[in-house]
């Protein structure tokens, strides 16, 4: 204490207050100072202490992931599921299988990669980078820009002026659509196993945007793929090529089929044996030969899932109209300008799609089947269906309005036609829409004319589709055709409107060729749908399905306004699989040399646990191109296996059964 | 102070000291106390947490950044650099667009050696998750994750130069093949998309992409990249309605394409089978970029001591890792293996021996001085290389290799030379049991190595002796005349870079004979000083395009073909187009837009105002003919070959 006064003693007076005082704010600094350390260590540094924290964490998991052995992720899966099946490119390998025939791909719509060769101000700094593909980074970053490049002309079908997008080349093209959702590279990987590389295998990589004879006109790619195939034969030592097309692909490569026939300049001018030199087997996947029913409503309103993908993609941001546009309409102006999808209309009217009152699939009954690996046995009797108490679903009602009506018998249903109705007479004030959709030229009552027909069959489809959107249907038919040919040798059959409809054309005469329709079944696919009016809003699509039509228990195949049938989520089982199944079997009108037609149906499972990912054994559209057992029928046709030595048909649905059911004169 | 103590009263008696000390010693037991805690807290926060904190920051601050980069307009960066440099000059497609030109001729590039990438199609264990990958080009993650992997699969098999059993290494297809070598370091990029300006697209650009790695012939035979080339020029041809292609070989693609030419008209099944008419029917014009025609001096260090700078780029790639011994194998001799496996390395031995090259009293280029020039933008170096100055020593060029400096300096009568050739080989006296590489000097026994360097001065023509010597079974493998196919319509150009030292001539010694290591180095201890800099660290200099000399990208266009000559018999014309190197004025400009060097060529705007004006449909007369700074025709007039 002594001390402690002396040293407080120094201090000059004014300054020396008393002596408890000096204590006491000597303590009340201390302990302020102590408040103001974890006050200062609070606001932001608490925040950049946890920001590193997670980074440091995130940057060692990193680490142990990157050091971690390329085959440990396997080993976990395998001590869970059990030993995995060799992946068949390794099985095949070890039975002797090597490169024998060269191997094209033609991929489907949308999953082709395509880039930025010149564009606009707004697109700046994207040359020769993806826009569609990839991650999709710019849809989100400049939405409208993205819109704006991706759309083509809706007079030519061509590109806009100022821009060129083209289709990425190579098998980088549509390997995978997106990273880590694989188009093609399983079935790349697995034909490498047995010594395929690029020289061997080729990617008719084209714009799917636009329609087929297009793709010649601009691009030159029909004779890019001609030349191609003619050069893998040649250096292969006249190995013939297999050609492995899927979803859209299949309509493109019949139409080359045709195209490289067909005497210059509207064809190849390969002569008429080019594809009986050139090709030894087509192994069409998941092919929609007679057209996809989810395409028109695609068109009619914009509904789709796989066509308007791009609604897909952000679902969220595109439906609102947060960025103060109307995105929907966009995305539909943008998807009507793609010639291509306009191939996919179901064709043969209602020959094959069925009338008001009837439809092939008739009696088809919906399970909602929940299957597991190797439980093939509860799917035999799906579809066997013809139990009493199941109601018959008018298949060939494909746009109804109202369930009653796709409910009703066909005598009941009072329609008044609407091909006379009045258009143009235009009630809604349209200035402020800037977006082309075609439905404003349309008018109030034209709108109401359209929802008075009640039900429109595949034939009375086209003339709704042309009535409701007139330009984009002129360019349409203009490159593609949707009807039955009575005379196929009329000559009005040489243009190449024509060459995309297996029903207006003849196979190729080359009678060692094999064509086989591969695709999944047991998915319930959309077939039919239940439309509203929506409430007349200014600039707004003014049909939509009605999301609340269920079938209830007694019908289940209707499902939030859309009626189901069998097929691999896209194509009904009926447009993969009739022409293989009748139109072509055998010498017929349509397949004159008798071309080998062969069924292989692959039988959907899920994936058993989410460490399988896509599933090996799915038979989706597109994620079956990851199945085991179609991989093995392709490695083992392109390594010179015939249809007879795969097995011939392997078929798990009604696709026979009903087949006959369709009356066309073969 | 009462309640202080009041305070400390209640405390139990062990604790309580006596009470006169205790006012004192418990005040200050408090503050300790409160020290303590308040160093605890501190403590709690500084190890990890002051770590986290900082990271965090880092991380934050680099988002930040990031996001703003990411908002920043596109055209930022160029306002910058216009704001420091002025106004830029439009990129010369922008440039050539606004005078109207549109795309014409198809266009075909032929990469050379190294640009090109590769990708794995099968492999061993090792290799796992690296299909269809890159190994050669874009990040070389794999050279520094496994780095024996990588050099087991790059090499080749050592008796067929193909593939070794089990490994399938192919060339990367399309124009991502060699159009950015890595991120950001662009080859053809940039000449794409000045092409793309004025409308050219993939369908009238192909990449003639191939393996790089090995002999010509054999991509064929492996491959069949030359039937790839030949059916794509034709689609293209006709695709584009019968106009014929414009070809822009680049460096080693120079060979490569000279080889097609030949090959697509010779009869099958050694050739094409295109008849003799092919290349004037087909091609337009050859626009060679520094091309390598008659060989590169580099090329002989690369394969007798794996020190050149380019072709032994996997050593330039981590110099610091491949030169020492960290991993305990030895590196060098590794990447020294696997590029003698690749026999295309052997396409570039120079070539027409002492009549083009020099003896050793002579070389073509003899009088050269070499200026070191820091030249500027717009700076022409006129007097560059008139040097005929009498007090320049003259370099004796045409010794490619010499052992010591006093050898290169010497009067040739001065040299004792001892011949090689007869010496006595694998008499192997080093213990090689320990070198599991194979190089092939460990046959060759130390007498043999004294013999080599006993002969002391090798000019082209002993050279390919010395290269069969030291490597006999990898230039076994490894020969061909030629001359032009019958096109008098086409037209050839020599565009090359000048205004750079390159690499002409070496002088070695013997390296200290440790065991498993190659024995002979450059010797960098020898440096010409004043009076003659063109000796640099062992390496003579002579002008170039830092990789090839004048004399080799030029000779063939300067004299070999030019007018009718035997090489030449159709007359086909020939252009020299050379670009004066100006290295980049600001950093801002990256690897500047008029540019010499080998690869950085690529990007020189005057360059690529030539190629795009010939496939707009322009011809060498149009473009103003030969434009040349160097000496290469009185160089060529020196040279007493038989036209």
């Amino acid at each position: 204490m002594l001390r402690r006064r002396k040293g407080s003693e120094l201090k000059p007076p004014p300054k020396s207050p008393p002596h408890r005082d000096d204590e006491e704010k000597r303590r009340e600094k201390e302990a302020d100072r102590r408040e103001r350390r974890p006050k200062n260590w609070t606001c932001v540094d608490s925040c950049c202490w946890f920001v590193g924290c997670i980074c440091s964490i995130w940057w060692f998991l990193l680490f142990l992931y990157n050091a971690m052995p390329a085959s440990f992720p396997q080993y976990v899966t395998e001590a869970i599921t059990g030993p995995l099946p060799d992946p068949p490119g390794v099985k095949l390998q070890k039975e002797g299988l090597t490169a024998n025939h060269p191997v094209v791909f033609v991929p489907g719509i949308v999953t082709g990669g395509l880039e930025l060769w010149e564009g606009h101000q707004c697109a700046e700094g994207l040359f020769r980078k993806r826009l569609w593909g990839g991650t999709f980074g710019e849809v989100y970053k400049r939405p409208l820009c993205w819109v704006e490049h991706m759309s083509l002309d809706n007079e030519t079908g061509l590109d806009p002026s100022g821009v060129r997008i083209r289709p990425v080349s190579g098998l980088v093209a549509a390997d995978y659509f997106a990273p880590g959702y694989f188009v093609w590279a399983v079935l790349i990987a697995n034909l490498a196993r047995i010594g395929y590389e690029e020289k061997n295998m080729y990617m008719a990589a084209y714009d799917w945007r636009i329609s087929f004879q297009n793709t010649e006109v601009r691009d030159q790619t029909l004779s890019r793929i001609k030349n191609n195939i003619e050069l893998m034969v040649a250096t292969s030592g006249g190995r013939k090529v297999v050609v492995i097309p899927h979803s859209m692909g299949v309509l493109y490569f019949l139409h080359f089929m045709k195209w490289v026939e067909a005497p210059s300049p509207m064809g190849g001018g390969g002569g008429s044996d080019w594809c009986a030199q050139h090709i030894k087997a087509v192994m069409n996947i998941g092919g929609p030969f007679l057209g996809v029913p989810k395409v028109v409503s695609g068109l009619f309103s914009a509904e789709a899932k796989d066509i308007a993908v791009a609604r897909a993609i952000a679902p969220g941001v595109l439906d609102m109209d947060v960025f103060g546009f109307q995105t929907l309409q966009h995305v539909m102006r943008m998807t009507r300008t793609w010639d291509s999808t306009m191939s996919m209309i179901p064709k043969g009217g209602d020959t094959i799609w069925g009338g008001l009152d009837w439809s092939p699939e008739e009696g088809y009954e919906c399970i909602a089947k929940k299957m597991k690996n190797n439980d093939t046995l509860t799917v035999e009797q799906n579809g066997n269906g013809s139990l009493g108490n199941t109601k018959h679903v008018h298949y060939g009602r494909i746009i109804s309005f109202g369930k009653d009506v796709a409910d009703a018998k066909s005598s009941e249903i009072e329609r008044m036609d609407f091909r006379g109705a009045v258009r143009g007479n235009n009630l809604v004030n349209t200035t402020n829409c800037d977006v082309w959709t075609e439905y404003h030229d349309m008018g109030v009552e034209g709108i109401k004319a359209v929802a008075d027909y009640k039900a429109y069959t595949a034939g009375s489809l086209l003339d709704l589709l042309y009535f409701v959107a007139p330009k984009m249907m002129k360019r349409g038919s203009a490159h593609f055709s949707y009807g039955i040919a009575d005379n196929l040798d009329d000559e009005k059959y040489e243009h190449y409107r024509y060459w995309s409809n297996p029903l207006e054309t003849k196979l190729p005469n080359a009678p060692n060729m094999e064509i086989f329709s591969m695709y999944g079944v047991g998915i319930p696919t959309e077939r039919a749908y239940v439309y509203k009016l929506s409430s007349a809003s200014e600039c707004y699509i003014p049909f939509q399905i009605d999301t609340s039509a269920n079938g209830g228990n007694d019908c289940n195949c209707l499902k939030g306004g859309v009626f189901n049938v069998d097929g691999d989520e896209t194509v009904p089982i009926l447009s993969a699989g009739f022409m293989a199944a009748k139109g072509w079997r055998g010498k017929t009108r349509f397949n004159p040399s008798g071309i080998g037609t062969h069924i292989r149906e692959y039988n959907h499972a899920p994936p058993a646990t989410l460490l399988e990912g896509r599933g090996t054994q799915s038979g989706a559209h597109v994620d079956i191109m990851g199945n085991f057992a179609l991989i093995e029928d392709i490695i083992r046709v392109a390594a010179g296996s015939t249809g007879e030595d795969l097995g011939g048909d392997r078929v798990y649905s009604d696709i026979f059964k009903w087949s006959e059911r369709i009356n066309l004169q073969l």
